[in-house]
């Protein structure tokens, strides 16, 4: 949901918080940005002030952003105290200055949680999302050419609601809109993402319990179901899935609980 | 991870213990509300109705040792869940803003912190008579039932079973307008805990989904406001002088 476009000219103040390394103190900045052009992204924004910074000689803000598009997950900053700005389901790269009025103070900050360490200024490193993928978020079947389209009925409803879980785009704002800084919202979508279509179905309970695991171990909070992450989304993925999840984790742990091993993988005997 | 540890190490298992064992303690503070709603008929109905419980005995001592396993686990998982959630964040927010959780969701660890300690000063008054011990059961005359306290159609305790004056008790407790309004603040706490508890539950669960999310939001509301209105009545009926003691009865005996 983009603010209308406008044509009049705003000024602001960004109060950034700048902080020059992990190990370094951080503090808030303020910064004028002047007569900017409200249709510019807020990105751009940031773009014109770092050219100031380094035409006086100054340290330019360190920032994160690749396709600047809304599709690569990127992007990042808590725009006062919103992950992405006060935009509903947008990037903060979908982000445009004519959603702020002119003379405004923008407080502009990294997301916040232990697991996401900060590198530089508003920069993080969300290294840990990558270890939950690697625990479950794929499936291991054979990816060759397409095969065809009709084998594989999937019911209309599921594809759409996996589709709806599809388009997580890995950003983390979930997390640091979430007063926990929890990582369902994100787990959530990939289990729920897998776990609709037929192709999840065999990984389905290793991949949730080994998720949720590296999830845990990875330091992010504990859900407490108050849906600031959902509502932080730039792709307003819903918090159903994290309701999904929570029922997931609790069949797949009392099934693997029970569930025999194969003598050839140990089991069998007695 | 084995089956336990999945419950009591992952989150989402600790989740899933504090939301059955918020279950239970629902379970168990409906029940209490309509037993001790029994104050408003005659003193035969609550007295009789305290007499059949501790005439169960060993099933009395079951059930109560199961609603103390289920408030420690309870309030274990929620401490133990609080501070890795604290620790979770890191570095706190220099702008910190709310999208959307309510209050109720926001307030749970000091509605439910706080209904601890009215707990035990609970427990302290009515169950061990450590608080406000002059008018504990006790501490005053007995009472005689009328006639046959029943449950489900059979009489469990007769008429003319001499039992503790658990209505005078009461009555007696809440003339202490410190007490009643402690009382009352503290259900009103409960009640805010148990409209984001009940909500939440379903959640933790997995039961809840956009199709009936609207619905189960107002039943909670709904739920909490007839639980707290009828907690209300008890110490709001004495503090306006519509419910009075045995003793000051005993001149005018009531009638049936
Ligand atoms: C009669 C007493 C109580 C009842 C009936 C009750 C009920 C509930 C219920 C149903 C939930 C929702 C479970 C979930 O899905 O997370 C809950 C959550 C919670 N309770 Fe209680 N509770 C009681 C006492 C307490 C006490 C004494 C504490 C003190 C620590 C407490 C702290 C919490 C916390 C922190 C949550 C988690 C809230 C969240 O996930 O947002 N509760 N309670
Ligand atoms: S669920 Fe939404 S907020 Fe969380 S990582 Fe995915 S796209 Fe970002
Ligand atoms: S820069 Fe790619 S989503 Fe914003």
């Amino acid at each position: 949901m983009v603010a209308a476009s406008s044509t009049k000219s705003i000024s602001v103040t960004l109060r950034v918080w700048r902080q020059s390394g992990p190990k370094e103190l951080g503090q808030f900045k303020d910064y004028s940005a002047k007569d900017l052009n409200p249709n510019m992204s807020f990105l751009e924004m940031l773009d014109v002030v770092n050219d100031e910074l380094t035409a006086r000689g100054e340290e330019p803000i360190a920032f994160a952003h690749d396709c600047r598009e809304g599709i690569c997950g990127t992007c990042s900053l808590t725009i006062n105290g919103k992950p992405h700005g006060p935009g509903k389901g947008i990037a903060t790269c979908q982000t445009y200055m004519r959603s702020f009025h002119d003379g405004d103070i923008i407080v502009v900050e990294p997301f916040r949680a232990a697991a996401f360490p900060l590198i530089k200024d508003l920069v993080v490193d969300r290294t840990s999302f990558d270890k939950i993928m690697q625990a479950g978020g794929f499936i291991t079947a054979r990816a060759g050419s397409a095969p065809e389209a009709n084998g594989l009925p999937v019911p209309k409803g599921d594809a759409d609601r996996a589709m709806d879980a599809a388009q997580c785009i890995g950003c983390g704002a979930c997390v640091a809109a979430c007063k926990n800084a929890s990582a369902m919202l994100f787990v959530s979508a990939k289990v729920g993402h897998l776990g609709l279509l037929p192709q999840g179905q065999a990984e389905r309970d290793r991949r949730v319990l080994a998720m949720v695991n590296t999830m845990d171990e990875e330091g992010f909070g504990n859900c407490t179901n108050q849906y600031e992450c959902s509502a932080a989304c730039p792709k307003t993925i819903s918090h159903d899935f994290i309701a999904r999840l929570n029922r997931d984790y609790l069949s797949a742990s009392l099934r693997s609980a029970f569930r025999p091993e194969a003598a050839s993988t140990g089991g069998g005997g007695a | 991870m084995n089956l336990v540890g999945s419950f009591f190490r992952s989150s989402i298992g600790r989740k899933i213990l504090m939301a059955v064992t918020g279950v239970i303690l629902i379970g168990f503070v409906i029940g209490h509300l309509v037993g001790n709603l029994q104050i408003f008929s005659h003193p035969d109905h609550i007295n009789g109705y305290a007499q059949f419980l501790h005439q169960l005995g060993p099933l009395l001592w079951v059930a109560r040792i199961g609603l103390i396993v289920a408030v420690v686990v309870h309030i274990w998982a929620a401490t133990v869940l609080t501070l890795e959630n604290k620790a979770a964040r890191g570095s706190n927010y220099g702008f910190k803003h709310t999208i959307q959780a309510t209050l109720a969701s926001r307030a749970m660890r000091w509605t439910g912190y706080i209904v601890l300690a009215f707990l035990i000063y609970h427990l302290a008054h009515f169950t061990l008579g450590a608080a406000q011990s002059a008018t504990f059961k006790d501490n005053l005359k007995s009472y005689v039932l009328t006639a046959d306290y029943r449950v489900a159609g059979f009489p469990v305790v007769n008429a003319g079973t001499k039992v503790a004056d658990v209505y005078s008790m009461v009555i007696l407790g809440f003339q202490s307008p410190i007490v009643a309004v402690f009382y009352i603040i503290a259900v009103g706490l409960l009640s805010l805990h148990l409209l984001h508890g009940i909500d939440s539950l379903f959640q933790t669960l997995g039961l809840r989904s956009n199709k009936w999310s609207g619905c189960l939001r107002k039943v909670a509301i709904v739920f909490c406001l007839a639980y707290f209105v009828g907690n209300l009545a008890i110490p709001g009926a004495v503090l306006a002088g519509k419910l009075s003691p045995q003793s000051a009865k005993i001149s005018a005996p009531a009638q049936r």
